[in-house]
Order: C-alpha cells, then structure tokens, then sequence
C-alpha cells in the first residue's frame, strides 16, 4: 500500500488541515489562491451535506427501506474537488459510489435512493438539464469507461472541444476504482481515449479496496503509472484533500476541453465505510488501518483550514443544520416512494414497438385482471 | 431502377446511402477503412466519407461497441463490423449488458442506434472462430433486435432499416453470401426490417429458415419437386422479433414444417419457431416440426464442415421424416 503521507503526491493541505503544499502542489497554488472564500465554503458545505445523506441511506438500508446501500464515506474530498473542478457542458461518467458527485451535478439524491431501492436500474435522465450531464451508475464495473471515451470520440468529431473557447468547449469525466482498474474495458478505453485524443480526464479514486481484495492484488505499481503507459500524462493526489483533488483536476479538464487529449488521475483515498451495506469490513481488514485513516479525514481537514482562515462557528453550525435538514428531507421522501406498476418492466425494452414485448405485457394485464380484484 | 450485384456490393451501397442521408452515421471496425473490411464490405467508403467517419479503430470488440454506446449517445448513429463472428465474444459484456439495457435503465430518455455487423456461418473453409453461428446468444436479450439478410437486395434495403431504427441491431451477414449475385432494386424498397417472407410456393411441406439456408432450402424445395413433393419456402430475415404471419400461414395450409439453421439445434432460433409453431398451430399439423441443424458440438475443422452444415440432402431426409407421418 502507498504510504498515504508519501510527499511524492500533490497534496496542499496535511492531514491536520495546515497549508503545506507538497513540492508537487506547487504549480497548482495559482489554481488554490484563485479560490474565493465562499468557493472553499461551498467545498466543505458539499463534503459535509453529502456525508450526511450518505449516513442516511445507510440507515434507511438497515430499516428496510433499500435493498443496498453503496457508502461513499471517507471518499467526500476526492469526489467534491474533481466534480466542482468540471465545467457546466463537461459530462461526467460516475461508477456507482459517486453520490457527492452526482448530487453536486444537480442529481436528486431520491433518484439514487429508488435505484437502490429496487424501483428503477437508471434513476435519472442525463439529458435533462437539471442533472448536469452526470450520467447514470453503472453496475458492471469498468463498462462505462468505453461509453466516456466513445462520448468524447463524439465531441472530437463534432467539434465540440479544442476550438479555444473555454466557454463552449466540452470535456468528460469518467469515474472508476482501484478494483475497476483491472478490468479489460478500463484498459481498451484507455487505448481508445489515446488513439483518439478524446477530451477526457480518467479519474480514479483508488479507496485500496475492492471489496475484501487490496489494491496490493490489483496492481504492483502505482495505479497512475498504468496512464503514463497509454501515453496519458498521469498525476497522483491526496485524494482526502479536496484542494489537491480540485486543483488537479481543474487542470486536467482544462487542457482536455483544450484539445490536449485524455489525462488520468490516480487520487488515494480511503473507504470509511463498507463495500456496501451487504459487506463486512472487519473480515479483512483491520481497525489500525481504519483508525490511520479516520486522521485523515477529509471534511476534519478542510475545517481545520478554514477554521485557520476564520472561518465562524455560525459558518459550521450552519453547514450542521443544513446537513440534517437535507438527511430529513431524502427520509421523508423515501418514505413516500411508492411501488412502479408492472406494466412498467415492459415500457423501454426497445424505442420503436416489438411485436413479443407487447403480447406479454397484453397476457400479464389479462392475467392480473382475471383475479378477483384484479390482483394476483 | 434494378442492378445486378453481388451481396457485399448490395451492403456497400446500403452502407453508402445510409451515410449519405445522415451526416451522423459512422462506421467504426478493424481494417474497414484503408483495407475495406476484409470481406471488403466497407470498400472505398473511407476515401468517400473521410477517417472521421469510417474508423479504422484498435483492435479490441470491446472496445469497439463500447465506444460506439458512448457516441450514440453523444448523437451518432455507429455501425460496427465485427470482423468475424467468432470475435464477437469480447464485445458480448458490451452488447448483452450494456447495448441491450441502456434504453430500458434510462427509462427511455436514451436511445441506442447501434447496428454490429457480423459475418457469420460456414462454408468457407476457414480455421477456427472464423465460421459459427451466434444468433440463438443475441436473439435470447432482450432489448436487442435481431435480423440476417438472405439476398442481396434484402442487404441493400434491411442495412439502411437497420441503421434508422432507434434500437440496436445485431445485423447478421451470411458470409458464404457476400459474392452470391443477384438483382437489386434500388427504387423500391424491400419488405420491412421484421418481416418474414414466402420466397417460394408450395402446398406439402413449410421450409423455414434464415441467412444462408435460405438458398439451400431453395436447393432442397427444387430437388423435391423432382420427386413429386411440393415445399413452400419461408425465408424468416428477423430472428428478433419474429414475424410467425407467413410461418404461420404456410403450416395452415401445407400442416408440416422442417426448419433449417447451421447453429447447434439445442436452444436455437429453430427450436423457437418449433415451439411457437406448435402452439399457435396445433391442430393443423399433420407432423412433428422438425429441425435440421448444425450438430451440438464445436464448429469442427473446416475439412468436416460438409458434414456437419446442413445441406439439401439432409433437410430432404426431414422432409421425407415429417410427410411419412
């Protein structure tokens, strides 16, 4: 496992929230200073509300509510920095532990809610404005890699990127674990994204576990070495430091949508929390790792800083409250989430009309009305 | 307006039209550019449309469908060639749980216009990987159509369904075809992308079949009539859905049925229709519907690929088989 201190990663804040930018943070300092205080605000408030509601659904799991729950806890910095690093036309690819990125993108927290819940596969429509070109979970890991770079293929061809207005220029990014990273998909996107120069940052957040497999069995060499192989420039992050996740991916995404071609991004982070709520940490790993971990936190460390800079205890009280309104708010919408009619599994196997489809879901209506009641 | 042309020709100029009515329909597979696919399909499209719309792309199946997913929904209409059946089993994660669901996990704001061209089936003497019959895989997901031309004027017409239909299509190609010539009429349009089509009439005994056996049922239908035994032919074209009307109508009347396919019989196309056939046509079968097939074993060597595709021979022993009932 990489040393989590190692000074050879871009890290701007330590683990006890003291600005002490590694040799490698140097060139993104100018990217750091730029940032307003309510930017940093903004970072934090993120971090801590979407923590909440990730407490929440785990919780909401446990009371039945959901049939899994994917935590993204401990993960908040390096998902925070790299999603409000992306632009608006920028589209972003999630794997399915991406919750603080999505929900930044503008993502209804309910609409992962019903995937979980067993109401739905997809849970949102990326076309739709108000999620913010974040596209939907994929299951199959690594899959969705292929889609970004062939998304980014798209924009090459259609001119969207590398004219120079940053304004209309577009770039994708596409979400992926330390476990992923050895899937054949992860690596064919990675040939094509290259071949093809697509606008493309490979973001993984290497959490150094695949459920019970450590990252030792996925790879004997820093992950980010794997890009440099693609011919990617490949840079490595704290990735519990929301600065150095920010900074870094704000540059990637910009010489991407430049036209400069596909970057990727290793940031070493940490999962606090279990695969998901079917899995049992304690099998294989052990409390000192977690416990090394929880002192680098990283919503503990961006308070620290701020609190450096001055930032009140109303300010923190505040981003509290918000967080709890926003959990009461996903509970008590879940709580009213209904069932889907039956006829719905039959609604968008294909666009266009198929003859089998539609005698089926004709045969089940029939059936169930032939019940007394009408119900099976 | 009819030319005379051969199958691969046919698909050329579907291939050519489709690209010039959209400006968002790009080919995309190994050696399809400069080379022309090596069955030559795509030939002189690159010089005609430009390398950013015939990719000659790295060689990876995966790869190729699953970027081509990325770009349907970037708004491009992608056709990949596969460049034999065989080699479409690393792209089979992308085409079964990806291709085939995205429309159904976006709940229908998305839509999948891919087509994956695949050469597929025997009788060309090749080494392994390079002569199977993978449609049974395809046909069983759902969310996928399905559908092997057997003319060339049905490639002509059916590639350019294929590549407006709003879902994707695994696009068949019997490749022992692709220099079969034949009359296209470029003015007229074919029977629609799912219809099955009587090619032959008779008043004994149904033959259905898809792709290639088309022509052998043909063969085996004018070898019957020498011995008195007339054989209504059904070429079915779409595999996924299936259109039973003319199969359907062709057992009411003849009341047996032989089909005929190169892939192994156990859990195939043929089994369906067999199965479909016998309840919705119960009582007008005289026979048992009986299939001729590839036998359950791996494609064997090219020297044995005599014996084990069917032939005329074989599907007339079946007609023999179900008129001695």
């Amino acid at each position: 496992m990489t040393p989590p201190d190692d000074p050879a990663l871009v890290r701007v804040l330590a683990a006890d929230g003291t600005f002490a930018p590694t040799p490698e943070a140097e060139p993104y300092l100018p990217l750091i200073e730029a940032l307003t205080d309510a930017e940093l605000e903004t970072f934090y408030r993120d971090m801590v509300v979407v923590r909440g509601f990730d407490r929440q659904a785990t919780n909401l799991q446990r009371q039945g509510q959901l049939a899994l729950w994917p935590p993204s806890f401990g993960q908040e910095a390096a998902q925070v920095g790299s999603a409000r690093a992306a632009r608006a036309q920028d589209h972003l690819f999630p794997s399915y532990r991406e919750h603080v990125v999505c929900t930044i993108r503008g993502v209804d927290p309910v609409d992962i809610i019903r995937l979980m819940r067993g109401l739905t596969h997809g849970g949102w429509d990326p076309t739709d404005p108000k999620n913010g070109n974040a596209h939907i979970y994929t299951l199959v890991l690594g899959s969705h890699t292929l889609h970004a770079a062939g998304f980014g293929m798209g924009l090459v061809f259609d001119g969207k990127c590398g004219t120079g207005d940053p304004e209309r220029d577009a770039a994708v990014m596409v979400y992926y674990g330390d476990g992923s990273s050895s899937q054949g998909d992860v690596h064919e996107a990675m040939v094509f994204a290259a071949s093809y120069q697509t606008p493309q940052v490979f973001f993984l957040q290497n959490n150094h576990w695949a459920i019970s497999v450590p990252v030792s069995t996925q790879s004997r060499v820093p992950l980010s070495r794997r890009g440099d192989g693609y011919g990617m420039p490949s840079l490595r992050l704290d990735g519990n430091d929301v600065l150095a996740s920010y900074a870094v991916t704000k540059r990637a995404l910009d010489e991407a949508r430049a036209g400069a071609g596909p970057r990727a991004i290793e940031a070493l982070t940490y999962r606090m929390g279990a695969h998901t709520t079917s899995d049992d940490p304690t099998k294989y790993r052990t409390s000192d790792e977690e416990q090394s971990w929880a002192r680098r936190d990283p919503i503990a460390r961006m308070r620290a800083y701020l609190e450096g800079r001055g930032a009140s205890a109303a300010f923190f009280d505040g981003v509290d409250a918000e967080a709890a309104a926003y959990a009461d708010d996903v509970r008590v919408r879940t709580n009213e989430l209904g069932t889907i009619p039956a006829e719905s599994m039959f609604a968008h196997v294909y666009s266009d009309p198929h003859p089998l489809v539609d005698e089926q879901r004709t045969w089940l209506a029939e059936y169930e009305a032939s019940f007394e009641g009408g119900q099976a | 307006m009819s030319e005379t042309m051969p199958f691969a020709r046919a698909l050329n100029a579907g291939l050519r039209a489709a690209m010039a009515a959209d400006d968002h329909v790009l080919m995309m597979g190994e050696d399809i550019g400069r080379l022309g696919g090596v069955f030559r399909v795509t030939e002189g499209l690159q010089a005609e449309f430009g390398e950013r719309r015939v990719l000659d792309t790295p060689l990876a199946e995966s790869g190729i469908v699953g970027t081509a997913i990325g770009l349907a929904m970037a708004g491009f209409r992608p056709v990949c060639e596969i460049q034999f059946d065989g080699f479409v089993f690393p792209a089979f994660d992308q085409i079964t749980t990806q291709l085939a669901k995205l429309t159904n996990r976006h709940e229908g704001a998305i839509q999948m216009p891919v087509v994956i061209r695949i050469p597929y089936g025997g009788h060309i003497g090749a080494v392994e990987h390079h002569q199977e019959s993978p449609e049974a895989y395809f046909a069983h997901t759902p969310g996928l159509r399905v559908v092997s031309p057997s003319t060339p004027n049905d490639a002509y017409w059916m590639i350019q369904d294929a590549i407006t239909s709003p879902d994707p299509v695994i696009f068949l190609e019997p490749k022992a075809k692709y220099w079969m010539k034949g009359e296209v009429d470029t003015a007229e349009r074919a029977a629609s992308l799912h219809a099955s089509r009587v090619v032959r009439r008779g008043t004994d005994v149904t033959l259905v079949g898809h792709g290639a056996m088309v022509t052998t049922l043909l063969q085996a239908a004018a070898l019957a009539e020498g011995e008195g035994t007339s054989c209504e032919v059904v070429d079915l074209r779409s595999l996924s859905p299936i259109d039973y009307g003319p199969v359907l109508d062709s057992v009411r009347r003849t009341g047996r049925m032989v089909y005929a396919q190169e892939a192994p019989g156990f859990a195939s196309v043929g089994s369906e229709v067999a199965a479909t056939v016998m309840e919705k046509a119960f009582f007008a079968l005289e026979a048992p519907v009986l299939r001729v097939s590839g036998f359950d074993v791996p494609f064997p060597p090219a020297k044995l690929e005599g014996q084990f595709l069917p032939d005329a021979d074989r599907i007339l022993e079946a007609v023999d088989r179900a008129l001695a009932y």
